[in-house]
């Protein structure tokens, strides 16, 4: 099907930008980045915004840049662009192997970091990098600039606590020291699809102990989080199968699966399962 | 409410003043607006890769952009391929390999294919078969577009 008729306006900075959601917000008007989600569900007539706002043209979103320990991702700045050698250290390497789950590269030239955090589909892959890693959204409206971090930022299904008025004008992800290890792993039934199940752990070596582990669940849950439950299995104890088969018990036990016409709970939870004692071998 | 607006596509070198509405994707734009139809249409949300095009070099769903986004941007469609009576090295090695059988597919698979190797004409095969399964094919089984590319490849080093 076609898109229904909107009114199209294509701001040229932030301000403007964040002037045009304030007014025309209460209208349904909304923000268009890469559009792969937001088009498509306009074409489904699913979505039928009044009003626009395409945010392409604004030069300073389109910055991508590290440093002061942080990695920052401007609202603009595309999937493929994580496909380089761009950003280096731990942080720039477990994008890179993240990025390449994420739909095709046609998708990927066009679709954005920040869309896909606003858009928090469950099955986001970034969405889940920002709860692993604690990011930050940067959140700007006429009241002036929020940063909620991930862990208050995701609701629910394609939901999230910012207000309608606001423009997420960056995520920030911390820069991982040198020698984190880092694995990650989803599944889908095919290549490019949505993912039923992803799981990405990070964690360091003190002597032959895990410390600063982090792991974290996506696509099984309402929303990605990290799982305490099986990062306190990991912290202390040696990297070994033991280790992880425990420590991916405890997450597959902590969940609270969807379920879908498709997957049951049970099925998630045993892929839960498997996921994370997979991205825990792939990180040693 | 409708917003018309005039607008400029610059596809395969020819510009195209068309009047359009901001509703219009890009893919609809080309074919109705311009009758470049050579781009097909199947799915109409992303999924299938037929309206694949580049838009500044780069392999885009035409059907999940809106034509007044790509206005001043520089369109290439699998008319813009063939240079002159010569097709290009790619559509040459489709016909001998077999990698057709209606066509449906096939414009949207050169595009993928013209933009990622004019970049990188080095893919490994796991690269090629993870590039190639954007687009769908339901006729040809897919190996001999795997077939077609990889030998399409070296003729465009
Ligand atoms: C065939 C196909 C397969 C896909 N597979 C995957 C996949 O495997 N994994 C995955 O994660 N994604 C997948 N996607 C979705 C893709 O990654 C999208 O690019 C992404 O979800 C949304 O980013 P976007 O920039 O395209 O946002 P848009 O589609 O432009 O916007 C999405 C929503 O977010 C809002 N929004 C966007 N940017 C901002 C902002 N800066 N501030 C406030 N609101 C904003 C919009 O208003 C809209 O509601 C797939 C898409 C397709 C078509
Ligand atoms: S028509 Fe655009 S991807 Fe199917
Ligand atoms: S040749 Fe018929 S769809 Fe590909």
């Amino acid at each position: 099907m076609k898109p229904a008729s909107f009114a199209y306006h294509a701001p040229k900075s932030v301000d403007e930008a964040v002037s045009l959601l304030d007014e025309l917000a209460p209208q349904d008007g909304r923000i268009l980045a890469g559009g792969q989600s937001l088009v498509a569900t306009m074409a489904f007539r699913m979505a039928r915004p009044s009003h626009l706002i395409d945010i392409n043209g604004i030069e300073e979103l389109a910055k991508l840049s590290a440093d002061h320990g942080v990695v920052r991702i401007g609202a603009c700045v595309r999937h493929c662009a994580f496909d380089s050698d761009a950003l280096t250290g731990a942080t720039g390497a477990l994008l890179r192997k993240v990025v390449r789950n994420i739909a095709h590269l046609p998708i990927r030239t066009r679709g954005t970091f920040c869309g896909s955090v606003a858009n928090a589909d469950p099955a986001s892959e970034w969405c889940c990098v920002m709860a692993a890693l604690d990011g930050v959204a940067v959140l700007r409206s006429p009241r002036g600039t929020r940063r909620v971090p991930a862990a208050e930022l995701y609701q629910g299904v394609m939901a999230t606590s910012m207000a309608e008025d606001e423009l997420l004008i960056a995520a920030e992800l911390p820069m991982l020291a040198d020698d984190t290890r880092t694995g990650f792993i989803e599944f889908s039934r095919r290549q490019g699809d949505f993912a039923i199940a992803m799981a990405l752990v990070t964690y360091r070596l003190e002597g032959t102990v895990i410390v600063e582990p982090r792991v974290a669940i996506g696509g099984a849950e309402t929303y990605p989080r990290r799982i305490s439950e099986s990062e306190t299995v990991l912290q202390g104890r040696a990297p070994c199968e033991a280790t992880f088969v425990a420590a991916a018990e405890a997450a597959a036990v902590a969940i609270d699966p969807m379920e879908d016409i498709n997957n049951t709970a049970r099925y998630r939870r045993n892929l839960v399962r498997d996921l994370t004692q997979k991205a825990l071998e792939l990180a040693a | 409410m409708t917003d018309r607006r005039e607008i400029t596509l610059k596809i395969n070198g020819t510009e195209y003043t068309i009047n359009v509405e901001a509703r219009r994707t890009l893919v609809d734009a080309i074919r109705e607006e311009c009758g470049q139809t050579g781009t097909h249409i199947g799915c109409e949300h992303g999924v299938c890769g037929a309206c694949t095009v580049l838009v500044n070099g780069n392999p885009v769903r035409s059907c999940l952009m809106f034509a007044v986004q790509a206005e001043g941007q520089s369109i290439r469609t699998v008319e813009g391929l063939q240079q002159g009576e010569q097709l290009h090295p790619l559509q040459e090695s489709f016909m001998k390999h077999h990698a057709l059988q209606c066509g449906f597919c096939t414009p949207g698979f050169l595009m993928l294919a013209v933009g990622v190797l004019e970049k990188n004409p080095d893919l490994t095969d796991e690269e090629l078969s993870d590039l190639l399964s954007s687009n769908l094919c339901r006729c040809t089984g897919y190996e001999n577009i795997m077939k077609a590319v990889r030998a399409g490849a070296d003729g465009m080093k």
